[in-house]
């Protein structure tokens, strides 16, 4: 938990916190603060923000019945209690357990060539989310962004040309960085990956599965 | 200090909710957030309708959901802004919205009283710091709150002074962890 060494940027967290991030950015926020405490307490003083600007709305005119309508609500509901269980330990944090219905036995990977695997999530457009799987010591071919890409490191470790990075260490890679992102020997690596915009490969092999990769 | 005196009496309209099921609190809970959520939805693109049909679900989750409201990591007003951005998400951007792994509350974990009044003052503080920014500048933080700007233009420099009150959580979250284990 210590160990976290690269963080979110402000402006990914107030994004998170105001609701402005596509879901599948959404994902590695939510599944990095689900490691890291210090981002955490960052989100929360963003949130406390939206608190302030929530209590500073001019209020607007409710229904002459609105409460009464409320209250029906809560008949209508089951009193909600239900016991918290938290979540056994795994390699998965629970944000993602939810989209691939499990921990990492439950997801379905397929070769994307090199020995890397993929598993893509279940998101909105706007942005794509994937799971990458790179063997201890193999590489994902070199590349540049058109937009912004968030990597975060879920088992194992990788570096590139700008760091090493471990377990739970979020990468913000944007269209000034061209790196060749390669997995430490001893383990395979597993990260989640979110882009906004297609990646640009230098190699022509990569260019030309590219459509069929969706990357 | 009328703020700051105003935010520890929802707190305990809050307690009274969940241990009493006191209709009455709710009743003053819902006159003052009720009309500012419905008003923050309307900001947010949600015509009339769906914004008072949210506006009562928001209400409705405060009073089924008391029991997770922790007072010495978010005010109240912070509490119900995050039900009703959540609410908003799903309404009218029809996405999911993935939260952090929370952290439960063990029964030897009660919120310090003297966290909960300093968190209450930094937020009072905070309140306070947003009121007085340049206008052209709070306006562009209200608009980021309203869902209303791209990530690409959230500016990394607020002008808040976000620092103190993200102590005051870590604190929170520190006493939090060490009780959990
Ligand atoms: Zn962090
Ligand atoms: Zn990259």
């Amino acid at each position: 938990m210590d160990t976290i060494k690269h963080h979110l940027t402000e402006s990914l967290l107030m994004g998170y916190s105001s609701g402005n991030l596509p879901e599948a950015f959404n994902l590695v926020v939510a599944a990095h603060i689900s490691m890291c405490d210090d981002c955490r307490a960052r989100l929360a003083s963003y949130d406390a923000v939206g608190g302030a600007v929530l209590d500073d709305t001019a209020p607007a005119c409710l229904a002459a019945d609105s409460f009464e309508q409320t209250l029906a609500r809560i008949k209508g509901e089951a009193p909600g209690r239900p016991t918290i269980s938290r979540p056994a330990p795994g390699v998965l944090p629970a944000p993602l357990r939810e989209y691939v219905g499990g921990d990492v036995d439950a997801i379905r990977w397929r070769p994307v060539g090199g020995g890397v695997k993929q598993a893509v999530l279940p998101t909105s457009q706007d942005a794509t989310a994937r799971l990458l799987r790179i063997p201890a010591g193999a590489a994902v071919p070199d590349h540049g962004h058109r937009g912004l890409e968030l990597t975060l490191v879920l088992q194992g470790a990788f570096h590139d040309e700008t760091d090493h990075f471990g377990r739970g260490d979020v990468e913000v890679a944007g269209e000034e960085l061209h790196h060749t992102p390669t997995a430490e020997t001893g383990e395979d690596c597993i990260c989640l990956a979110a882009t906004d915009a297609p990646l640009r490969f230098r190699a022509l092999i990569p260019r030309l599965v590219q459509p069929f990769l969706g990357i | 200090m009328v703020a700051e005196t105003r935010q520890t009496d929802w707190i305990e309209h809050v307690r009274r909710i969940e241990q009493e099921r006191d209709e009455t609190a709710f009743a003053e809970l819902f006159q003052h957030f009720g009309p500012r959520v419905k008003a923050f939805l309307m900001k947010s693109g949600a015509n009339e309708t769906l914004a008072e049909e949210c506006a009562q679900e928001v209400m409705a989750t405060l009073w089924n959901k008391a029991h997770l409201f922790d007072p010495s990591r978010a005010s109240v007003a912070t509490w119900i802004f995050t039900v009703a951005r959540n609410r908003r998400i799903d309404a009218l951007r029809k996405q999911k919205r993935p939260e952090p792994e929370d952290l439960p509350w063990g029964p030897e974990a009660e919120p310090d009283q003297e966290e909960v009044l300093a968190l209450q003052q930094d937020t009072a503080r905070l309140g306070r710091a947003l009121a007085d920014l340049p206008e052209k500048q709070r306006h562009l933080i209200e608009k980021a709150y309203f869902g209303d700007l791209s990530h690409t233009e959230i500016a990394e420099e607020t002008g808040l002074p976000l620092g103190t009150i993200k102590s005051r959580i870590r604190l929170a979250l520190d006493r939090l962890r060490h009780a959990m284990r």
